[in-house]
């Protein structure tokens, strides 16, 4: 579900989005609206491709474990943020899960293609500034920052 | 090049968007994982792969592909299909291995120039 909430003045665009857990149907819907809202707004074309890997990436990972979780983007003359608050099992060992290849992906979710371990490389590789917390038990917090040339 | 020039050389079946195949092919990327190709592939690339669900086309999408080649007569399913078509992303198959129509995809791509 999307849910666009406002456009103010300070920011060229806030809104917020909402991502099912567990349903790969619709995995990607999110990420892509991200991508089309930064088209229309102009921004640049690297800034905007760097977005769309962030924003999935953090996507297939609620659908891949989450309950939910609400998504806002922001954008700023000087930046692009993405926020993703998920409500799901959090991350024991985050160091751990940052090492590429290290997964806990069911069977299921392998032969998709998916939980190969490289998700929040991704993230962290095409993100300007990456910051990630996680409380166990109650969910995740990803928070990716690219900045305009 | 042209995606339906490699149609026509490789003898490629076009299963959806056959109205986008005059879209340059600029390279290509091989590959199942799928966070592997969001980061590694290219604006413009031809995605060859054996996975075959719908989640394919976000990732295509997104990455601006020109298109999606499946390998080993590997049928699309019918949600990729009508995906890939509102996406105007083409998926075309091949009953060759990723390994022979990776090489020719490369000798048509690098001798074109």
């Amino acid at each position: 579900m999307i849910i666009p909430v406002a456009e103010t003045n300070q920011n060229l665009y806030c809104g917020s989005f909402t991502i099912e857990g567990g349903n790969f149907n619709s995995a990607g819907i999110v990420s892509t609206s991200i991508k089309s809202i930064l088209k229309k707004l102009g921004i640049p074309g690297d800034i905007v491709r760097k977005a769309a890997i962030v924003s999935y990436e953090a996507e297939i990972n609620v659908v891949s474990y989450a309950k939910k979780a609400d998504v806002t983007l922001t954008v700023d003359p000087e930046k692009v943020c993405i926020e993703v608050m998920d409500e799901g099992p959090g991350i024991p060992n985050i160091e751990l899960a940052m090492q590429e290849g290290w997964s806990t992906a069911d069977q299921r979710i392998r032969e998709m293609g998916f939980g190969a371990g490289m998700g929040l490389c991704n993230i962290k590789n095409y993100s300007d500034l990456f910051d990630i917390t996680s409380e166990v038990g109650k969910g995740t917090h990803l928070k990716m920052t690219i900045h305009k040339p | 090049m042209k995606i339906e020039k490699i149609v026509q050389a490789l003898g490629l079946e076009v299963k959806c968007a056959k109205d986008w195949r005059d879209r340059e092919g600029t390279g290509g990327y091989t590959g199942d994982l799928l966070s592997d190709v969001m980061g590694n592939s290219k604006e413009g690339y031809i995605w060859i792969t054996r996975q075959v669900h719908q989640n394919i086309v976000a990732v295509a999408s997104l990455k601006e592909h020109a298109g999606i080649i499946l390998i080993n007569s590997s049928e699309p399913t019918r949600d990729t299909l009508e995906k890939a078509e509102a996406e105007k992303i083409p998926i075309m198959v091949s009953d060759l291995p990723a390994f022979e129509i990776s090489g020719k995809i490369y000798n048509l791509l690098t001798t074109a120039s």
